[in-house]
């Protein structure tokens, strides 16, 4: 599974970061940035799901 | 009482305004400033939700009210037709132009939005938001220590707690001293509860006034706080004019104060009249990163507006040039149509796209702000007082306008711990 994130569709509402900070940072102005690239190890794809499910503007999609 | 919170949605015929409310019917002569609305707004979006889902009134020369998650989305994403020049609705239009407005970003459109907008956003980021997590804990405790040590077995969860956090946060971050606090409620209850319906003011009380007198001492003593950051601001080479500062001093005042204390008001409400809740915070305080944000989505306090830029359609409803539009995010947040049993509050709940912040460009700047203030407003509570019930539930008494939450909260005190946390 791998982690899509949409950088347009932020707004930085900071939700994936609050739940997955080993997905996500934030950056100066608050907007998110995805520490990962290819495919997640499975103790992260709880977090990734969470952030998924929480972003309020879509921003973020799972691909298997 | 609290449980008309968790109604299902009315499904069996219109909702009856009560009588002597002067509202025909909620779905085309509603009135959001009126008190029979604010007793039981989420009732209405529920009714409206499902016999109706663009509600009109003529009042303050015509308002749309849209209920459904979609429509609230839609309109927040369309800043071509929907635009921020006006954000409270009141029986008069607002008088600075857009793209500007009087109290930028909040009040801006594209472009002048981004610009404004970005030039704060570093102030309000998480990583600026951290350290005051230190002082408003401080600030929490204080007030818990001024309710438990006075012995008594009673407090106004909402007057002697709630409504001073953010209030004392703010005055932190603009640098003026906290007794200054009690002029900010007054400018809100003018500007945000009682728009245009408390008479004429002396000029030496208006907001205004105070503004530029702290801004001129703070021209004159020059301080590291957020109105020095904006004094400080130089852009292409010029300081910022003195409109834009004024109004975003002004904003930060406005917007952090009554919906934050909304939101830490109406959580503690919940968690009066919800044992269980209480309990599984005070047992598994991991849950509360999940509880404050069903606490957001539950009982969002904000409902924004935007002024019709051009005839549009709205849910089929034709919407003209100028129109009042209400954005209740409240309501959005409730539609079962976005959210998995949305009129149950799920304490826990994983999976949560609440939009108590706003949607789009003009997403809450306080966001991170607010979220801190009323995720430690609640464990300082819970420290101190974790059990607590309503003493009075009939003198709960809801505010009217675009900002929902309690202001009167009489609870009885349980149990309490002394300050040093060690029972």
């Amino acid at each position: 599974m791998r982690i899509l994130f949409d950088r347009e569709k932020c707004v930085g509402h900071n939700r994936c970061h609050l739940l997955a900070p080993e997905l996500f940072d934030v950056d100066d102005e608050g907007y998110a940035v995805l520490l990962v690239e290819g495919d997640l190890p499975s103790e992260l794809v709880d977090k990734a799901e969470l952030a998924a499910d929480n972003c309020p503007e879509f921003a973020i999609t799972l691909e298997s | 009482m609290d449980d008309e919170h968790a109604a299902g949605p009315v499904s069996t015929g219109a909702l009856t305004p009560p009588p002597g409310s002067g509202i025909a019917d909620w779905a085309t002569d509603f009135d959001h400033t009126n008190e029979a609305y604010a007793a039981e707004a989420p009732a209405i979006w529920d009714d409206l939700r499902s016999r109706c889902p663009v509600a009109h009134t003529k009042r303050f020369g015509g308002t749309w009210l849209p209920v459904r998650h979609e429509d609230v989305s839609a309109i927040a994403h369309d800043t071509d037709h929907y635009s921020s020049v006006g954000v409270i609705v009141a029986d008069w239009k607002p008088t600075v132009p857009a793209p500007q407005g009087f109290a930028p970003p909040i009040t801006s459109d594209p472009p002048f939005h981004e610009f404004a907008r970005r030039i704060l956003l570093p102030a309000f980021s998480p990583k600026a938001v951290n350290p005051l997590e230190e002082p408003t804990r401080r600030f929490c405790a204080d007030l818990m220590d001024g309710i438990v040590d006075a012995g008594g077995a009673s407090a106004d969860a909402a007057v002697d707690y709630a409504q001073n956090i953010p209030v004392r946060v703010i005055a932190h971050m603009l640098g003026v001293p906290p007794e200054d606090g009690d002029r900010f409620r007054t400018f809100i209850h003018r500007i945000l509860e009682k728009p245009g319906q408390t008479g004429p003011v002396d000029e030496e009380d208006l907001m205004i006034t105070y503004l530029d007198r702290i801004i001129e001492e703070h021209k004159a003593t020059p301080r590291d706080d957020l109105i020095g950051y904006l004094l400080g601001l130089e852009v292409d080479g010029r300081p910022l004019n003195e409109d834009h500062i004024v109004g975003t001093i002004a904003l930060a005042l406005i917007a952090g104060i009554d919906t934050t204390w909304s939101a830490i008001g109406a959580s503690l409400h919940h968690l009066a009249t919800h044992p269980d809740d209480r309990r599984r915070l005070v047992e598994d305080p991991e849950v509360m990163t999940f509880a404050v944000e069903e606490f957001l989505r539950f009982y969002a306090p904000v409902t924004m507006a935007r002024i019709a830029a051009s005839d549009t359609e709205l849910g089929g409803c034709p919407v003209k040039e100028g129109d009042w539009v209400l954005l209740p995010f409240p309501a959005a947040n409730r539609d079962p149509e976005a959210f998995e049993r949305a009129d149950e509050f799920v304490i826990d709940r994983r999976r949560n796209r609440h939009a108590a912040f706003g949607l789009g460009i003009h997403r809450c700047l306080g966001s991170n702000l607010a979220r801190m203030e009323l995720r430690v407003a609640l464990e300082e509570w819970l420290r101190r007082v974790p059990d607590f019930e309503l003493s009075d539930p009939a003198g709960v008494r809801w505010s009217t306008g675009q900002v929902r939450g309690p202001r009167t909260l009489p609870v009885r005190l349980l149990r309490t711990v002394p300050s040093q946390g060690s029972v």
